[in-house]
């Protein structure tokens, strides 16, 4: 189980930027994390992958703290990152580097073909798609066999076929060992399409303003009347979390319009 | 013809064009190089021919050529050239060696950067001719002064090319290797290495460049032997020809040894994404 007690992070330059997040994650499931610009979410995920340690509080996975990044915990960026010297299939070994290579090779292939790009393996990173790029991120970032995976915005670079394909296609890759994954996500319907609970994060400083359940069976479908009843209650949070930002009084349900612009 | 059908058309005839035009400047291109160089040399050829000019000062391709294969003949050609060309290698050697070391060293660590680099650019800003006094009275007349001219020369464009390419490595494939729990050791072989080698192969290039630089000025201050020396000796026995012919051995020398880099480093660039000349 990842355990997040009273995360805060404060930067050097005095940037409050996470204010004591608390949060406990269950094995195997998936939580969306969404909010406005600075409510802290891509903080609050690279605390949690060890990358920008956090100021105070502690994160623990298995009663383990995190403190650095974890061989259990594996990070998927906004950008796919692969490392251009190297060809696909290298790049997707590449958190297999003390394996033997028999092992190393069993494993790279097994996971290409799982996100259907075999025919690729051979290919620089330069001559691949966005969408492919990214499925390779995943690929090497899947191998390892993390136990939890942290994804910061992963398809916001793409556009919406490629966005809701790969969505589907992150489940399918999910049910394969069931890793716990934490999704920080911009999109709303990425976020119901994906969770089991998305947490609605507000700024300054940045912590969980509310949480939704996300009870509909998958496979999910965007267009029923269940997924926009859910919606809305995302939508109706984030509009929230932004007024108290903004200092309403307690307990008043004021619509700004600049809410209206949710993306 | 409907929009599309235009449309499809257009596209076709634009690939036909581009197929077309790659099968024609597979040789085109490099022989289009030589156009100009050739038109001039026989230009000049058939003035003086004709007793336009006198060919004297600025002898004619012909002439030059002759001049070549005496050259050659006396076994005087292979000797000068290969002499330079050790020189060369030596001081090359040395220059990359150390630059390689320091720019690493100083690209790698803020401490390092800030204690050595400004007096490094102090002394990048030093000509290079005015070295050549100070080497001959520490090092004397013989090798040491000009292999020390020439690494002088190398040095400085490897060790800021590396320098910068270092501190310009992207941070966001630094954070992958963070991300995968890479030692010091790891991150340098496995991902700063890899990153810096295109600037770092331009670097040497560009040090190779003034290394050839480096070892005229270094002939001309005094050497028995050396394409330099030839020019002096062109120079002072009122032989033109010999001049030139040593300018042409050395443009022909310089140029194969930045091939050779080139080439070497080929296999290990061909990751690159860069935008290929039409």
């Amino acid at each position: 189980m990842l355990a997040l007690e009273r995360v805060g992070k404060t930067y050097p330059n005095g940037v409050h930027a996470l204010g004591g997040v608390s949060l406990d994650v269950a094995l195997g499931e998936i939580v969306a994390v969404i909010g406005g610009s600075g409510c802290g979410k891509s903080t609050l995920l690279r605390a949690i992958g060890g990358l920008d340690p956090a100021s105070e509080g502690t994160v623990t996975l298995d009663g383990e703290r995190i403190t650095a990044p974890h061989e259990k915990i594996g990070i998927i960026f906004q950008e796919p990152r692969l490392l251009p010297w190297l060809k696909v299939a290298d790049n997707v070994g590449f958190g297999l580097g003390h394996r033997p290579k028999a092992e190393r090779a069993e494993r790279v292939a097994s996971a290409l073909q799982r996100v259907g790009l075999v025919d690729k393996a051979a290919m620089w990173p330069r001559e691949l798609s966005g969408g492919q790029a990214q499925r390779v991120a995943i690929a090497r970032a899947l191998v390892p066999r993390p136990q939890v995976l942290l994804l910061d915005e992963p398809f916001s670079a793409l556009d919406a076929f490629t966005r809701t394909d790969l969505q589907d296609h992150l489940l399918d890759l999910w049910a394969d060992a069931r890793p716990t994954l934490m999704l920080v996500t911009h999109d709303v319907d990425e976020a119901i399409a994906l969770a089991d609970r998305v947490m609605v994060m507000c700024p300054r400083p940045g912590r969980i303003f509310d949480e939704i359940e996300v009870d509909l069976p998958r496979p999910r479908d965007r267009q029923s009347a269940a997924f926009d009843f859910v919606k809305r209650r995302v939508l109706v949070a984030l509009d929230r979390s932004l007024n108290r930002a903004v200092t309403s009084a307690e307990g008043e349900t004021k619509t700004s319009a600049g809410a209206a612009l949710w993306w | 013809m409907s929009l599309i059908a235009m449309t499809v058309a257009a596209q076709r005839s634009a690939t036909e064009q581009r197929v077309a035009s790659t099968h024609w400047s597979r040789w085109a291109r490099p022989a289009l190089g030589f156009m100009l160089p050739v038109t001039l040399a026989a230009a000049w050829e058939f003035v003086v021919r004709m007793g336009w000019a006198s060919g004297r000062l600025a002898p004619p391709p012909s002439v030059i050529f002759a001049t070549f294969v005496d050259l050659a003949r006396s076994g005087e050609l292979q000797r000068d050239t290969l002499v330079t060309l050790a020189r060369v290698a030596a001081g090359f050697g040395i220059g990359v060696t150390v630059a390689t070391i320091i720019g690493a060293s100083a690209g790698y660590s803020a401490w390092v950067r800030r204690m050595l680099d400004p007096s490094l650019q102090a002394l990048r800003a030093i000509p290079s001719i005015a070295w050549i006094p100070l080497f001959i009275l520490w090092l004397g007349i013989f090798e040491a002064s000009k292999v020390t001219l020439i690494a002088v020369g190398v040095f400085f464009p490897v060790y800021l090319g590396l320098m910068g390419a270092i501190q310009s490595v992207d941070r966001k494939l630094v954070e992958v290797g963070r991300a995968f729990r890479l030692t010091d050791v790891e991150m340098v072989r496995r991902i700063l290495l890899p990153a810096v080698l295109p600037a770092y192969v331009i670097s040497l290039r560009s040090g190779l460049g003034l290394g050839w630089m480096f070892v005229v000025a270094a002939e001309l201050m005094g050497a028995s032997s050396g394409l330099g020396y030839l020019l002096i000796d062109g120079q002072q026995l009122g032989k033109p020809a010999e001049i030139v012919a040593a300018i042409v051995a050395f443009a022909i020398v310089g140029k194969v040894t930045d091939w050779l880099i080139a080439l070497v480093a080929a296999p290990f660039l061909r990751w690159e994404d860069v935008v290929r000349p039409d």
